[in-house]
């Protein structure tokens, strides 16, 4: 861009005091923070250190590039803002709304003291949109990262969480499972079965399905994998703890389940288990003495 | 060229494949093993697939193709060691192996095979 500075930065730091009255003023008559939990010291506060850092920034030279180290603490103030703000229960556009609401009161700042140059009034503008765009949008963008960072984690929890293997006896695993199956938990579920049964030496799994919410049949098609998966290597697989919806559903949606053996509780299962190891519980005195 | 040795112990064949299989191998094995069984008489055989970290489809259907030449011939044939990898990755081609016996381990096979040559009446496919 090839033209004489911007007046930007001179007329922000000159009427800095002005500018923050009008905006103020302006956010609190639209209402929008209230939004929120937020304190009208607070805002203003926040409203007072935004604008006096934003006018140290742009005293460097309009740039344009919010990544570059000019805007270092304007995005350090910005991080903190979206988080405190998301916290207090406002949505990205209301955060993003913060910054953009400045416009009007430095627009008219702009306007006033340039009054006898319009053709510098285009150029301060333009500068000063640029700006407040870019940093609107870098809140939503920081707002959305947060956001991610955390269902990312929460994600990895679920599945790591989910999937435990459990011995229930000499040769007897039980996997219980919770929550709805996906092909990407299944494929975490099955390794982790088939790697047990191999560590174990466990020739039967109880898949116990009292946790998994609705049987569809993509569900029912990821257990009858499994079970197959198992039942290559050489372990039988019980399924247990279905409900009497999931009975119907099961029957209503024609699926197949006749290759495995299935029992109403885990209780029975693992009776049956211990049936095909040839064991027996009974009393105490009843068995073997 | 390389073979998958044939090991006779008392009534049972032992195969135990070490090398990735490939598809004259498994072709040569499914050849040497039919005329084993009849040259000795045995009445099962025992295949050991632990060391094998690849399988597909032709190696699915050479496994099962084995099983159902050995019951022909009168002998039981389990398949055991099957690696998780390899077990997921059957499923997925959708073999199931029906008609084949597996197990864990050697010994939990070798139990299998005495279990089922006590009761030679059962059907060879169990289940």
């Amino acid at each position: 861009m090839n033209r004489p500075a911007s007046r930007l930065p001179a007329i922000v730091e000159q009427h800095q005091k002005e500018i923050l009255a009008e905006w103020l003023s302006s956010q609190v008559q639209s209402g929008a923070w209230r939004a929120g939990r937020l304190q009208e010291a607070q805002l203003q506060d926040e409203s007072q250190r935004f604008l006096a850092l934003l006018s140290q920034a742009i005293q460097q030279g309009i740039e344009f590039d919010t990544r570059s180290a000019q805007w270092a603490e304007v995005r350090e103030f910005l991080i903190e803002l979206s988080r405190s703000r998301a916290a207090q229960g406002f949505t990205p556009s209301q955060v993003a709304t913060f910054v953009f609401s400045l416009k009007q009161a430095l627009f008219k700042h702009v306007t006033e003291s340039l009054k006898n140059n319009p053709a510098e009034i285009a150029g301060a503008l333009w500068d000063a949109t640029l700006v407040l765009d870019a940093l609107g949008l870098y809140t939503t963008e920081v707002y959305q990262q947060a956001r991610e960072q955390l269902i990312a984690r929460q994600q990895e929890e679920l599945i790591e969480l989910s999937t435990p293997v459990v011995q229930l006896w000499e040769g007897v695993l039980a996997l219980p499972l919770i929550g709805t199956l996906d092909s990407e938990r299944t494929q975490v579920v099955m390794e982790s079965l088939l790697e047990r049964l191999v560590a174990t030496g466990s020739s039967i799994a109880v898949i116990d399905i009292t946790g998994v919410p609705t049987v569809d049949t993509l569900v029912a098609q990821h257990l009858l994998k499994t079970v197959a998966a198992a039942q290559l290597m050489g372990a039988d697989c019980i399924i247990s703890g279905i409900r009497p919806q999931i009975a119907q559903t099961i029957v209503h949606l024609g699926i197949d389940l006749t290759s495995v053996a299935t029992k109403a509780s885990l209780a029975d299962a693992f009776a049956l288990a211990l049936k095909r190891r040839g064991l027996a519980v009974g009393r105490a005195g009843t068995i073997g003495g | 060229m390389d073979r998958v040795p044939i090991l006779k112990l008392e009534d049972y064949l032992l195969v135990s494949i070490q090398v990735d299989m490939h598809d004259q191998l498994a072709l040569t094995l499914q050849d040497d093993l039919t005329q084993k069984i009849v040259a000795t008489r045995a009445r099962a055989v025992l295949i050991d697939i632990s060391a094998l970290e690849m399988v597909d489809s032709f190696m699915g259907r050479m496994l099962g193709n084995i099983a159902a030449m050995s019951r022909i011939l009168d002998a039981q044939t389990v398949v055991v060691g099957m690696r998780p990898a390899v077990a997921i990755t059957l499923v997925e081609l959708g073999l199931s192996l029906p008609g084949i016996r597996t197990a864990l381990s050697v010994d939990a096979g070798l139990a299998l095979l005495r279990e089922a040559m006590a009761r030679p009446d059962e059907p060879a496919d169990g289940e």
